[in-house]
């Protein structure tokens, strides 16, 4: 029999991940807007993906599939995927990335709940390592690209490949792939910058896409889904690091401004290094998670073999999160301090 | 006059369901044909019952005795015959039954001689002795003995906290009584502070009681100050309580009366005034009944009628009533009968629709989203405490603070995944019980052996050591003439004998009792200071 309380407040996994949902669209709309529709058909690929994996995950496991197939976890995955992977690219590209991310990194550790990484970061981690190719070919800014595939010519192109339409035509490196580029051959910064791939503050459409992200964040923030340790370390630590290595040689790094206004940035302080199962869940264990988080993302950025770190400093900071909360537990009432959990 | 306000950590703000019981005065529930009077209605030991089968009893009259110093006594709510001494179903969470008083009323209601005190004219000695057998409790839920905590310890009583708070939606026997008879309430908290000698009087109401919080402001002299506390579960926990009033927090493994400050509800000092005033032990309560009844309210009613009973008396259940809860829904309990009776802890009875009560959906894996370390008062992490009490690694559990857990029920309600996390805590906290008491209970055993050991070992070089002396006594007495030379060779061999047997012994006697280290020293000194305690008490029956 099941004692007090008696009375539940009216919430759940679903109803969690159905809100994390709603804000990510915000930040898929201005992609859309920006890039072409291109995004919505990768949304919409992950999304079918994800669910068949998902449900033969669980039907191997032989347990509650009712009640877990229409959690909406393994959506929120697909999604968070689908935003940091190129859209139009192979089918397979994805169905890769998301076999590793739901039957690997979640329902190999024992499903919901269990996973100590992000599963939607490893999916990401895979492909890149493995196909390191295609990771780079992202739309370009409509206005800047000779061709933007239609919603049929990018269903065309994901599941029946390139045909008529040549990849050049609608794909350009991404702003933080030029910089690493250019920036090693010693291309200096200004002629960099000259590049219309860049907009006021980062990316152009790329700085809007990060801050429809920051909208659905703070919305996020505003309902109570997540609190304002990690994005607040997350982003002062970016800005910090970055300001400091431009401070220490700003022919060489990009500013503050321009990193905060990645769309990986905002969407990894708000949406992926808040997840719980794998991040940290005690206040000042959140704050060095997401500050060290942020730190890795900019040191990989600037002098890592990728353009981007963010999944990676996530996944590394996933490593530590046990450690981090066993050590900054808080002081209990009655307790004259709290910190390391004995053994 | 502004008494400072401070806050605690977590909480939450249920829907407070008070608005259906505390519109209408308290009724006074008419006698009953037959009481069950339960011999343990407080925390600790039953009462030992002093009447027997057939005798006639009043009103008022002692039932049971307390049996040790935790315990309280039991009275007769009205006069009538004791039919029995029997087991029958209670109010407790277990579904048990147990031991109680079975009394046919007579109708009379005829009290026993019932002395009231001026209780500024005596001592708080002489004043806590009279208390001591009135059979007084916490009527907060606690149920603990009150003369217990009317004795000053070491530390001395600074505040006295009178707790009003009535933090758990849908109860508003507090409430009520503070509208009504403030003023009792209020003698009975100047004759709490008489006994403890407390500085200060501290009154904590929730803001959604503005009637009993004015009512009680009016009754109060300028030396209690009567504070508005806000409306956020759990406020009425005597922890959360002196942390919103005085900002301080009881340390972990103390009681509050360390820090000098004791707690005690609103109707636990109107019970007090009562039985000082009317010399009237506690016979009655006020309790809550509500939910889906024809007439929810506030009944006064006397301890031991049925709960059944009592619900008819408030019209009776209404369709789709499926079940009652004792006390409030966050950390009531399920009543098994309600046959069982009112006992001095009910303060409300809940019976339950699936609509009002729904039931609770599947549990769903936790997922670390930590919204209960938000809601936990205690600062705790709930998730960390759930997954080891799941995989009984209790001592993780313990490293996690569980025995800290006031089992509020703030992490099961705000929990997404709906897992019946204190539930889990309340598993973990008895098994960690049982294994202490199976630990002390392996040590008290080792010890025994040990003692046992050791006087074995004794008992053999006291004998020996008596065989000797006696045979040497016999040769020396001059039994034998010591010119004989059988009896030389006799006592020679004698003698050889008794060496022998000494160097065994010295060479036996390092192996445990000599060269000792200081602290096995110091075990086996108090393992012979107990021997001797049991030895006297033995001799002295």
């Amino acid at each position: 029999m099941i004692g007090s309380p008696f009375v539940l407040e009216k919430n759940s996994v679903r109803l969690t991940m159905v809100k994390v949902m709603l804000a990510l669209i915000p930040g898929t709309l201005a992609h859309a807007w920006f890039f072409g529709p291109g995004i919505v058909v990768s949304l919409l690929v992950c999304g079918a993906f994800a669910i068949v994996f998902e449900g033969l995950a669980l039907l191997m496991r032989g347990c509650c599939f009712k009640n877990f197939i229409s959690d909406g976890s393994v959506l929120v995955t697909a999604w968070l995927f689908a935003l940091s992977v190129p859209p139009l690219a192979p089918w397979w590209i994805y169905a890769v990335g998301l076999l590793f991310a739901v039957l690997v990194a979640k329902h190999l550790y024992g499903g919901l709940g269990q996973n100590p990484f992000n599963p939607a970061m490893i999916g990401y981690a895979v492909l890149i390592i493995s196909f390191p190719n295609y990771m780079t070919h992202w739309p370009g800014p409509i206005h800047l690209v000779n061709h933007v595939p239609s919603l049929a010519e990018s269903f065309d192109l994901v599941f029946a490949g390139q045909g008529s339409i040549s990849i050049d035509a609608y794909t350009m490196a991404s702003p933080l792939d030029t910089v690493k580029t250019l920036l090693r051959a010693g291309v200096p910064k200004a002629d960099i910058l000259a590049n219309p791939v860049f907009g006021r503050l980062s990316g152009t459409g790329l700085e809007w896409v990060a801050g429809m992200y920051l909208l659905g964040g703070l919305l996020l923030l505003a309902n109570r889904q997540i609190t304002w340790h990690v994005p607040v370390a997350f982003l002062a630590s970016v800005a910090a690091t970055a300001g400091i290595l431009q401070a220490v040689d700003p022919a060489y790094n990009m500013g503050p401004v321009f990193h905060l206004f990645t769309a990986s940035v905002m969407l990894g302080a708000f949406f992926i290094a808040t997840d719980p199962v794998s991040g940290c869940s005690t206040p000042r264990g959140k704050l060095i998670f997401a500050g060290l988080a942020g730190f890795i993302s900019i040191i990989i950025r600037s002098y890592g073999g990728y353009p981007d770190g963010v999944a990676f400093s996530i996944l590394i900071m996933n490593v530590a999160a046990p450690f981090i909360d066993a050590y900054t537990q808080p002081r209990v009432y009655g307790h004259a301090r709290g910190g390391k959990v004995g053994r | 006059m502004n008494q400072p306000l401070f806050s605690f950590p977590g909480g939450l703000h249920p829907a407070e369901h008070k608005a259906e019981s505390n519109a209408a005065a308290i009724v006074t529930v008419p006698l009953s044909g037959r009481y069950v009077v339960p011999l343990r209605q407080h925390a600790g030991n039953s009462a030992k019952p002093v009447v027997h089968v057939g005798d006639r009893v009043l009103r008022g009259q002692t039932l049971a005795i307390p049996d040790g110093r935790i315990s309280a006594a039991v009275h007769a709510p009205t006069s009538g015959r004791v039919v029995a001494i029997e087991p029958h179903p209670v109010a407790h969470p277990s579904g048990l039954a147990d031991g109680c008083v079975v009394i046919e009323a007579d109708g009379l209601d005829e009290p026993v001689a019932m002395t009231p005190t001026t209780w500024r004219d005596l001592t708080p000695e002489a004043l806590r002795e009279r208390l001591a057998g009135m059979g007084l409790v916490g009527l907060g839920g606690a149920v603990f003995p009150s003369h217990v905590k009317l004795q000053p310890g070491q530390t001395r009583i600074e505040t006295l906290i009178l707790n009003g708070a009535e933090c758990e939606p849908w109860i508003t026997c507090d409430d009520r009584l503070m509208r009504e008879r403030a003023a009792e309430v209020l003698r009975g908290a100047e004759i709490m502070r008489h006994l403890l000698g407390a500085r200060e009087l501290l009154v904590g109401i929730e803001d959604n009681k503005p009637e009993a919080a004015a009512a009680m402001r009016a009754a109060a002299g300028p030396d209690i100050k009567v504070v508005v506390v806000p409306t956020r579960y759990p406020s009425g926990g005597a922890k959360q309580l002196i942390q919103l009033l005085t900002g301080l927090e009881v340390p972990a493994g103390k009681i509050s009366t360390d820090i000098g400050i004791q707690v005690f509800n609103v109707a636990t000092a109107y019970a007090l005034q009562r039985a000082v005033e009317l010399g009237e032990p506690l016979i009655s309560r006020i309790v809550t009944i509500t939910g889906q009844v024809a007439r929810p309210g506030n009944y006064e009613v006397r301890l031991g009628t049925p709960i059944e009973e009592v619900i008819q008396r408030a019209g009776g259940e209404l369709p789709g009533a499926s079940g009652h809860l004792v006390g409030g829904p966050l950390m009531g309990f399920d009543l098994d009968s309600p046959r069982a009776p009112v006992a001095k802890g009910v303060n409300c009875i809940i019976v339950t629709s699936p609509e009002l009560f729904p039931p609770h959906p599947t549990a769903m894996p936790c997922t670390r989203c930590g919204l209960c370390a938000q809601a936990c008062p205690v600062r705790l992490q709930p998730y960390e405490m759930y997954l080891y009490a799941k995989a009984k690694n209790l001592d993780k559990a313990k490293a996690y603070n569980l025995t800290d857990c006031i089992e509020c029920g703030c992490c099961s309600y705000v929990c997404p995944s709906h897992i019946p996390l204190v539930d889990y805590y309340r598993f973990a906290k008895s098994e960690l019980a049982a294994r202490d008491r199976d630990q002390q209970a392996a040590e008290l055993a080792r010890e025994r052996h040990e003692f046992h050991l050791l006087r074995l070992e004794r008992e053999k070089q006291e004998k020996a050591a008596r065989l000797g002396r006696k045979a040497s006594e016999r040769l020396e007495s001059g039994s034998v003439a010591p010119d004989d030379p059988e009896a030389a060779r006799k006592k020679a061999l004698l003698e050889a004998a008794i060496e022998r047997a000494r160097q065994a012994k010295e060479a036996a006697a390092p192996a445990n009792i000599d060269n000792l280290t200081p602290t096995q020293q110091a075990e086996v000194d108090a393992i012979e200071a107990r021997r001797k305690q049991a030895e006297q008490k033995e001799t002295t029956p």
